[in-house]
């Protein structure tokens, strides 16, 4: 056997946490966490606003990322030529994108041009000036995206499934809008946007790298300590969503295609509902334990029927998506449909096996230091942290977090949200 | 880069790199074989793809499911992937549970089982994943611009395999090119991370050393003869978008002139990365970008070198403007060519481009998954030595060095043109929904 080095002990300690992790708030709101690491010289920074697509009307959905990928056009100080010179000379990113909830962004680079990035990053949110020759030109890439959006088969499975499962509720809407309502938004609706909405209330940033830790706060408290924008509005709140009422099935006809892509299923939970980690561990069981949990067993190893099949769990603030994924050959199509709707039946009338459970349970546990292996990682998961208010020491106790979980709670938790009779089957591609 | 890394070579050929890193409680292994698409006759497109899946579905001591589970449990990643001149296997796990996956390389390099049964199960699941790849216009496009490129070479085609070799290659076929190809004189072990050299070195030596040595593995040696003029290909299919590609050869990696071939790439179209997982910046600043994207001929651009070790393509892939056409982005890449070949870039150009370099490969060091994967990749392609200099020899390119890698390569008639027409028309149609 190979016995690990001893340096081992000390990286236990290195899990983020309240020791190594520092997190502040500047008087304006602004949200900080900083986690040193100087094995490497460069430093990534994330995090989000508290904006997002909730805030677009219907006629100017898209409206929230159009101005977030529109941040780096031009800013008071720096003109779109002189932002992208300073950028790639030093090889470094900096990107802005519009989610539903929030507008993320992120950044890295050499340790050596940090203070560059946040000279760049503070102006662009603080004062962008959307020059109307660069936002014309922003919004034909937008729209030849989604122009490209219309022909691809996973993403209109996935509009379609949105609407389906998420009927009634913002969460049916695309945050990159429709290539109407692109067109309907006008360079004075980006600068209100920007101004009504951008503010240092909810904002989070999330820095990990070669940096000390009070650097970086002086570094961000010079930048943005006395950004205020007293007409910020509170996050706006999400109605309810009703769960479906019955099976929904729809087919997508797309042209020319070789491959169908197939979603099958529901609502989830939300990130920080009591019975998501039940549910994560239930959908690594279904669909992505090994090479992809019970579905990839059925669809792809015993059945050959598909390169890619398998379940995710995607949890946000509000309600989740709960679905099984693939990518099959259209004359395959309905026997894998029946394939999978027969394995979410077994999921939730039948327990699954202590062992399955064991299992899944160790790989959450043991892959926790490889996702935390780079700084970007790292950054990832502090922002979690916050996001969904789980505490500064969640991954020190995390392994008992995960090996609390029964079996019985992942039945539980499955019948919940997972009803075969209730869901939504959508294929997109072209069609027999 | 300065890291000393332990370089052995076992009796039977097997070479193994060791980098021993502490910086997380994290091992990385990549097994590379030198055996990719390049090595696929006509009629056996495909087959070191197929392998590669093949290396899944277990040997009689680590039978597919058992070894699934035991690595996903400990929380491991590991995957494969197989290209022109390659295919490699690679787990990333915690520490103390290396073990697992060093007996597991060792014993899939010549014990693969090769049930019929899974063959055949595999065989649709390949060619579910060509299907994939074929909804992708991009995929259509490139297939047939690197088919019109190498009318020799085996680099001609994609490394998915053509349909119909993938319909008639037998089992048979696959466990002979397996046995062939997969053996100690003809890979690399690459292992970086939280480890003792001496104790790691000598696990690995126990499980490989009774592995004998193949005869040596055969090459089709089929040199890519030099173009005689421009070739150009039209693809036709789905979609309301036009795309073109522009490719023209280059030389392989360890030729003097690929180093200034990088810094052009980086003017013209924005620096590559390398490094598959390392990931890019923008390239707004960039030559074609300005040229193309801001005259609003294009609303993207992007470009890439490939790290190969024959004699490849640098191409530059273009959405077209849906007020435009692919030829008039066509004449302006030609125009921005043209003031590269007639003027030399300025030092600060030159100088801008080489610390992009340094600042990728700085981000590639980042993780130990990406050290195991460079000392692996750059032996198979150049050598390690090649990792280690790159960014001095970078450093020492001339603008006049840059100008003549554009006069030289980027030829009209070292071109290969693609361009991929929009065969538009309302495709799109949603049944309703229905409760059946």
């Amino acid at each position: 056997m190979i016995t690990p080095s001893n340096h081992l002990s000390s990286h236990r300690d290195s899990l983020p946490s309240s020791t190594n992790i520092n997190r502040l708030e500047l008087p304006n709101g602004i949200v900080m966490l900083i986690k040193s690491n100087f094995n490497n010289p460069s430093i990534v920074f994330n995090g989000y606003l508290q904006v997002g697509s909730l805030a677009d009307k219907d006629d100017k959905l898209g409206l929230a990322n159009f101005t977030a990928s529109s941040l780096l056009l031009g800013s008071k100080d720096f003109d779109y030529q002189t932002i992208y010179e300073k950028l790639e000379s030093a090889a470094a990113n900096l990107s802005f994108e519009g989610g539903t909830h929030v507008t993320s962004f992120g950044g890295r680079c050499l340790a050596e041009d940090f203070e560059m990035l946040i000279s760049l990053f503070s102006n662009a949110i603080r004062y962008p000036q959307f020059p109307s020759e660069h936002v014309e030109r922003k919004r034909a890439q937008l729209l030849t995206n989604l122009i490209l959006r219309s022909q691809d088969t996973a993403e209109m499975a996935t509009l379609n499934f949105d609407q389906i499962v998420f009927a009634n509720h913002p969460y049916s809407r695309p945050e990159e809008g429709y290539i109407e309502t692109i067109q309907n938004i006008s360079v004075t609706d980006l600068v209100q946007f920007q101004q009504k909405y951008y503010g240092p209330k909810g904002m989070v940033i999330v820095i990990v790298g070669a940096i000390d830790p009070q650097m970086a706060v002086d570094l961000i408290t010079r930048y943005l300590g006395n950004w205020e924008n007293p007409q910020q509005p509170a996050p706006i709140c999400l109605p309810t969503l009703s769960p479906l009422k019955k099976k929904i099935q729809k087919k997508v006809f797309i042209a020319g295609k070789s491959q169908v892509d197939l979603l099958i299923g529901t609502i989830g939970p939300a990130r920080k509902s009591p019975d998501y980690l039940a549910a994560a561990l239930g959908n690594s069981i279904l669909g992505q334990f090994g090479m992809m949990g019970r579905i990839g067993e059925v669809v792809r190893e015993k059945a050959g029927l598909a390169y890619y099949a398998y379940s995710s769990l995607s949890s946000g603030i509000g309600p989740g998506s709960w679905v099984v994924a693939a990518g099959v050959a259209p004359q395959n199509l309905k026997k894998t449909i029946n394939l999978i709707t027969r394995e979410i039946r077994r999921f939730v009338t039948e327990k699954v096996s202590q062992e399955e459970l064991s299992d899944s349970q160790a790989n959450f546990i043991g892959r926790l230091p490889i996702s935390l292996e780079s700084n970007l990682g790292v950054a990832y998961a502090i922002s979690n942290l916050e996001r969904y208010e789980l505490g500064l020491n969640y991954y020190t106790h995390y392994d008992e977090l995960i090996n609390s979980i029964t079996v019985d709670q992942v039945l539980e938790t499955a019948q919940r949200y997972l009803d075969p009779k209730r869901l939504a089957i959508v294929a997109a591609g072209s069609l027999e | 880069m300065t890291e000393k890394i332990t370089n052995i070579t076992l009796p039977n050929g097997l070479m193994i790199l060791l980098n021993e890193i502490h910086t997380a409680p994290i091992i990385s292994q990549w097994i590379w074989y030198r055996v990719g698409s390049r090595d696929e006759p006509t009629g056996k497109t495909g087959i070191a793809h197929w392998i590669e899946h093949l290396l899944f579905k277990g040997t009689k001591r680590y039978p597919a499911a058992m070894l699934d589970k035991a690595i996903s449990r400990e929380g491991g990643s590991w995957n494969a992937m197989t290209y022109l001149d390659w295919t490699t296997c690679f787990e990333t796990m915690p520490a103390d549970k290396i073990a697992l996956v060093l007996e597991l390389e060792a014993d899939r390099m010549v014990n693969c089982l090769f049930d019929p049964a899974e063959v055949e199960s595999e065989r649709t699941v390949v060619i579910s994943e060509r299907q994939g790849n074929e909804n992708e216009p991009l995929f259509r496009l490139n297939e047939e611009v690197q088919a019109l490129a190498f009318r020799v070479h085996p680099y001609h085609h994609e490394v998915i395999g053509d349909l119909p070799d993938l319909q008639a290659m037998q089992r048979d076929d696959l466990f002979q090119h397996y046995h062939t190809y997969y053996t100690p004189n003809n890979a690399i072990l690459s292992i970086a991370g939280d480890f003792e050299t001496d104790t790691i070195f000598h696990q690995i030596e126990h499980l490989y050393r009774d592995i004998p040595a193949g005869p040596p593995p055969p090459r089709l040696q089929r040199p890519e003869p030099q173009q005689q003029g421009e070739r150009r290909v039209i693809v036709e299919g789905p979609d309301d978008t036009a795309f073109l590609m522009v490719a023209y050869h280059t030389p392989k990696t360890t030729h003097p002139d690929f180093i200034p071939l990088m810094i052009l790439d980086s003017l013209l179209t924005g620096p590559s990365n390398l490094n598959i997982f390392g990931g890019g910046i923008s390239n707004k600043t960039s030559r074609l970008y300005r040229a193309l994207v801001e005259n609003d001929l294009t609303v993207s651009v992007h470009g890439g070198i490939g790290a190969t070790i024959d004699p490849y393509l640098y191409s530059i892939t273009c959405i077209v403007h849906p007020d435009k056409t692919p030829q008039q982005a066509l004449e302006q890449i030609e125009s921005e060519i043209k003031r590269i070949q007639d003027n030399p870039p300025t030092v600060d150009e030159i100088q801008r481009a080489s610390k992009q370099s340094r600042a990728l490969f700085t981000y590639g060091t980042e993780s130990i998954t990406n050290q195991a994967f460079w000392m692996g990749f750059s032996t198979i392609i150049a050598s390690y030595d090649w990792y280690l200099s790159v960014l001095d020899r970078l450093s020492q390119i001339t603008p006049e060095d840059v100008q003549r890698v554009a006069q030289e390569y980027l030829l009209p008639q070292n071109r290969i043109t693609g361009i991929y027409i929009p065969q538009s028309a309302k495709q799109i149609q949603s049944q309703p929904e229905s409760d059946n």
